[in-house]
């Protein structure tokens, strides 16, 4: 039987509370998001990928677990067997099996090759969510990742968070 | 993509798909070729079609019969006897994260000797990496 979602904030908010932290300020923005009509259709567009699930490449230094801000690009033709996980906020057991449930490069890729988008672009993003300031990640990690997006000439993003 | 309703609620952006799985599984699941495909379908039509900003698609997708994972989300195991011995077990830190450390976490030693010597091309930091 399918039961309502997990409520995280809730969840948060009583966790802290039973480890004597003060509540988390969750990221909270009220007015209406920016919202741009796709250009063309998905069949015509570049796809980027952006994902926060810590994952690197082989060759590539893994993530901190302090607030680290660092991404990493990884080309979107690496073989999925070089893809690892770091990550301290999850259980990463599925994620190391089966990189694409947090990471579905490959999946896009197959998209790509039936025709769904026309392609993805030729790097993908990657960095470790457990970022406890949202200030860092507005001033700095956000804008970078959209600088990246306006140089890759995406048509649109695919985002997945964990 | 979303796994968190309440989070994407809060954060609101422009446009979500929300697949109800557990955390670590927005994609899809583990060695499940078809349903992630289907996930990310979804997931683009969903992007294609959305026309009011802040809407969040709501994908049919269930990851078992009962739900019963949702239960033990943020709540780690309870011990069910009423021992002292347990009652010490129950007050274990309730937090099941990992540390928080500025030293990079590789998956194995043998991903750390190879960063090493390979200088972490498509690395980008913002800010001054952990010595």
């Amino acid at each position: 039987m399918s039961r309502p979602p997990v409520d995280y904030i809730e969840r948060t908010r009583s966790q802290y509370q039973s480890l004597g932290y003060p509540p988390y300020q969750w990221v909270e923005n009220k007015l209406a998001p920016p919202f741009v009509p796709l250009s063309k259709p998905l069949h015509e567009s570049r796809v980027g990928l952006i994902a926060s699930g810590g994952i690197y490449r082989v060759g590539q230094m893994a993530f901190h677990f302090k607030d680290d801000v660092s991404y990493r690009e990884i080309d979107t033709d690496a073989p999925m067997s070089e893809l690892r996980i770091s990550h301290f906020a999850y259980d990463t057991a599925d994620a190391r099996r089966d990189p694409n449930v947090v990471f579905p490069l490959q999946t896009l890729r197959e998209l790509a090759h039936v025709s769904r988008i026309r392609e993805l672009a030729s790097k993908a993003y990657t960095f470790m969510g457990g970022i406890y300031s949202a200030r860092k990640v507005r001033s700095l990690l956000a804008p970078a990742l959209a600088d990246r997006m306006v140089r890759d000439e995406v048509d649109v993003v695919v985002l997945v968070p964990v | 993509m979303t796994s968190a309703l309440s989070i994407t609620r809060s954060v609101n952006p422009p446009r979500a798909a929300f697949v109800d799985f557990p955390l670590g599984h927005t994609a899809g699941k583990a060695g499940d070729k078809p349903l992630q495909r289907k996930i990310m379908i979804d997931t683009l039509s969903a992007l294609d079609s959305i026309q009011v900003p802040g809407d969040i698609r709501h994908l049919s997708y269930q990851w078992s019969d009962d739900d019963s994972w949702k239960d033990r989300v943020m709540r780690p195991a309870k011990t069910t006897a009423t021992t002292t011995e347990s009652t010490a077990a129950s007050k274990q830190n309730p937090d099941d994260r990992l540390e928080r450390t500025t030293e990079p976490q590789y998956q194995s030693p043998a991903d750390q000797r190879a960063a090493m010597s390979a200088g972490c091309p498509g690395c980008v930091f913002l800010e001054s990496p952990p010595a």
